[in-house]
């Protein structure tokens, strides 16, 4: 018999599976369970992007692209990011279109991060990072931004965990699952910190499309910072399209070049017909996400409201699409909270710690719904509490 | 449209409170608004969705169209009118292409609704030609799937 324990990759093997792996078993197996715990737009990608997939499944457009992906795409994201953040990158040397931002995200810590790198992961954030800083043999070290701050990075908490083993900073903002965003003057003090060093970013703006009332600023936009970015995003939450598995980055040309190797080898290229109708979804598509975020706002305002009124206090969330109120007040975990809102009221929602350690006392509550469903879903929530505070 | 009418229509039930706070304004703006539309005549009425398959004594519903000659002066207009005027008559629409007018019509059976339109609609003077289609079964009514077999929402219950 072999003894796979031994075999298997022993950094692999100490890796916990994530966090809301097991809610979801438990979930998955009730019935009439309505859920406030996805991580994907409730919207349908916009039509003209769906047609021109087909279209291009029609005419046999289904065979590789170049590695780094199709000219004609990555020239779109070059004027996309242009037009959003004023700052350019070579299409044709600096733009990787990747299988989701998923992708880019594991490729560029793969391409920075060496054995014994300690690489800076803001906290509470997407589960992805760490595990892949640990597979790259570097060190995570996380920074753990605080509610009293609206969960946003300041440059004291960065330059307390710098040391010359640093060489990486994961910035995830727009943030899953706070909503928390950092505006000019937040990034403006967070260069001020890395200019004179070596250090990277990595910048994940995959949710940069949905800020409500404040546009969303990237760190590139700032003196300085281009050079030593490298800048994710995708097609997933801002255009519903996270079943086509579509994100690039876009980095230095030196950066740019090493990123695309693991990307061939790994990949070869991402999704053909995808990359086509994304082409569509950027050129196109302005005026559907503009009402996808017209209603997310409409459901924010309600879900935040909401909260703050049964009685867990809830921090304004700016981006994204969700909201992380605090369930201190109750005395329960967040596993315990969110396991007894399962089992007695059927609502599904994510306990807060399976984005860091710091999100113990938190909860994260999608608002990618209909606004029936939310509703519906709330009333069960405050039913709850009120439970809970008889019991 | 607007937000307040976009919301009503998902659910008109939402209360003044539910709506001043996913608008983020005050319930008594709210109101005042719905006040207005429904002075204007914007809102007309307030109604429910109802699966009539799972009623029992649900009636049988058809769509007619008409081929009408337009009248001078006022072309469609006086025979819709007079249509309109039926207690079955639910709905009367001017349409484009192959057809003028789409009627639609209820009664307890296939019958009623047959001898309906052979007695009243098709001698109604004007209108050349009735061509009767009778609603066998509904897939989706107001953008709701009426079957929960065909679920809306085929995500993952929880993902990160």
């Amino acid at each position: 018999m072999i003894d796979y324990s031994k075999i298997l990759n022993k950094t692999i093997q100490d890796i916990k599976p994530s966090g809301i792996r097991k809610f979801f078993d438990i979930a998955q197996e009730m019935d009439d369970v309505i859920s406030l715990g996805v991580g994907e737009p409730d919207f349908q990608t916009p039509w003209s992007v769906r047609q021109c997939a087909i279209k291009n499944i029609e005419t046999k457009r289904t065979v590789y692209t170049a590695n780094a992906g199709l000219e004609a795409l990555r020239r779109s994201v070059s004027k996309y990011i242009l037009k959003k953040t004023g700052t350019e990158y070579d299409p044709l040397g600096e733009v990787i279109i990747t299988v989701g931002g998923s992708e880019a995200i594991d490729i560029s810590i793969r391409s920075l991060v060496e054995p014994g790198d300690e690489v800076l992961v803001v906290e509470p954030s997407f589960v992805c990072y760490t595990p892949i800083v640990r597979m790259s043999g570097g060190i995570p070290v996380s920074i753990e931004t605080k509610a009293e701050n609206n969960f946003r990075l300041t440059a004291d908490e960065l330059r307390e965990k710098i040391t010359d083993k640093t060489k990486l900073l994961i910035l995830p903002y727009p943030n899953n699952p706070t909503g928390a965003i950092m505006e000019r003057e937040d990034l403006e003090s967070i260069a001020e910190v890395l200019r004179d060093t070596n250090i990277m970013i990595i910048s994940d703006e995959i949710y940069a499309e949905l800020t409500y009332g404040k546009k969303h600023c990237s760190i590139v936009e700032i003196k300085d910072m281009r050079e030593r970015t490298v800048l994710i995003n995708g097609f997933s939450k801002a255009f519903a399209m996270t079943g086509w598995r579509l994100g690039y980055a876009c980095a230095p040309e030196p950066v740019a070049k090493q990123i695309v190797k693991l990307h061939q080898y790994a990949i070869m290229c991402s999704p053909t017909v995808s990359q086509y109708a994304a082409i569509e979804a950027l050129e196109n598509c302005e005026d559907e996400v503009r009402k996808m975020v017209e209603e997310y706002n409409v459901r924010r305002r309600f879900v935040t409201d909401t909260f703050n009124r049964i009685g867990l206090s809830c921090f304004t969330p700016e981006g994204a699409f969700y909201v992380f109120p605090c369930i201190k007040s109750t005395g329960l975990s967040s596993t315990e909270f969110c396991e007894k809102l399962l089992y007695s009221k059927k609502v599904a929602v994510v306990p807060g710690d399976a984005f860091g350690d710091c999100g113990e006392g938190f909860i994260r509550v999608s608002y990618a719904y209909s606004i029936n469903h939310i509703t519906e879903a709330l009333s069960r929530i405050e039913e709850f509490l009120e439970e809970l505070k008889r019991s | 449209m607007d937000s307040l009418l976009q919301l009503l229509k998902q659910n008109s039930r939402f209360s003044d409170k539910q709506l001043a706070s996913m608008l983020g304004t005050t319930e008594e703006d709210i109101a005042k608004q719905i006040k207005e539309y429904e002075k204007n005549g914007v809102i007309m009425g307030y109604s429910v969705i109802l699966n009539e398959d799972l009623i029992d004594d649900s009636e049988v519903t058809a769509f007619i169209d008409l081929k009408v000659t337009p009248q001078k002066d006022c072309g469609f207009d006086h025979i819709a009118e007079k249509i309109m005027m039926y207690d079955r008559v639910e709905s009367v629409t001017l349409m484009s292409g192959a057809y003028d007018l789409s009627v639609t019509v209820t009664g307890a059976d296939l019958k009623t609704i047959a001898l309906f339109v052979a007695k009243e609609l098709s001698t109604i003077e004007g209108v050349k030609s009735t061509s009767t289609h009778f609603v066998l079964k509904r897939y989706k009514e107001k953008g709701i799937f009426i079957d929960k077999k065909n679920k809306n929402d085929e995500r993952r219950m929880i993902s990160p």
